[in-house]
């Protein structure tokens, strides 16, 4: 899966499906991104994980590991995993547009 | 993904110092994230990992670990113990790895149990009491092989 059109617009993705740059990434496509990793409808409570994860990664520069969400952005590691079944940082992140995680945490 | 990937797996922690029980939870905590369901069961002195009083009072051997680096005499001089733990916590903390009571109370919110070995309970004469709320079970290691069943097994 080297692009994609997402919303209208091509954007560049890796292998699995992560995208390469997370500046290519708008709001409106993240339905159609979760939907893929069969997550849907998107909920307000999906939307405040997302949106934590964009804003944490605009300063920090990496996604944020779970610890992070929960301890900086109120997330509690439950409602994570039911929210993000099976693996919730890299389906967040994956439907937030950023690169795949890399830390063991 | 692929239809052979591991599902689960049951992860025993025996060893109560810093360095033996971390191991243990940074790969269930890991294996979570990956969508791998998990059972830890603590065992010996690993129990030391979910009983309240210790949990965030363990310490890195610096005696008898030769991957210290230092010699053994210079391990075992009063506060070498304390300072090398205190210089591991700093690390760790660098890379969002929580203390352990934190770590033990995210890795039961992932959804995996976590158990207590009966023998050493009744070894070290200890109570349900003695456990953090996280800990959600006594149990024989019977059980715990029946809760392992279709899974892998790690011995940490």
């Amino acid at each position: 899966m080297a692009e994609a059109t997402l919303a209208g617009v091509t954007v560049e993705r890796d292998d699995e499906g992560f995208f390469k740059n997370p500046d290519d990434w708008k709001e409106e496509m993240a339905p159609e991104l979760a939907k893929e990793i069969g997550i849907d409808p998107l909920t307000e409570e999906h939307w405040k994980v997302i949106r934590f994860m964009r804003e944490d990664y605009k300063v920090k520069g990496q996604v944020p590991s779970i610890r992070r969400m929960k301890n900086e952005g109120g997330i509690s590691t439950k409602d994570l995993y039911n929210l993000f079944p099976k693996g919730p940082a890299k389906k967040a992140a994956y439907i937030a547009g950023l690169g795949k995680p890399h830390g063991c945490i | 993904m692929s239809s052979d990937r591991i599902e689960k797996v049951s992860i025993v922690i025996s060893k109560g110092s810093l360095e033996g029980v971390y191991p243990g939870l940074i790969m269930a905590n890991g294996a979570r994230m990956e969508g791998i369901d998990v059972n830890l069961f603590f065992t010996f002195f690993g129990l030391d990992a979910v009983i309240t009083k210790r949990m965030d009072k363990l310490k890195v051997a610096t005696v008898g670990n030769p991957a210290m680096h230092i010699p053994t005499m210079v391990g075992g001089l009063p506060g070498m113990s304390a300072m090398a733990t205190k210089m591991m916590m700093k690390e760790m903390d660098k890379l969002d790895i929580p203390p352990v009571s934190e770590f033990i109370e995210m890795i039961h919110d992932t959804g995996a149990g976590l158990y207590a070995c009966k023998a050493t309970v009744d070894m070290f004469h200890l109570k349900k009491e003695d456990f953090c709320e996280h800990m959600d079970d006594i149990i024989t290691v019977g059980d715990f092989y029946e809760m392992s069943h279709g899974g892998q097994i790690i011995f940490t």
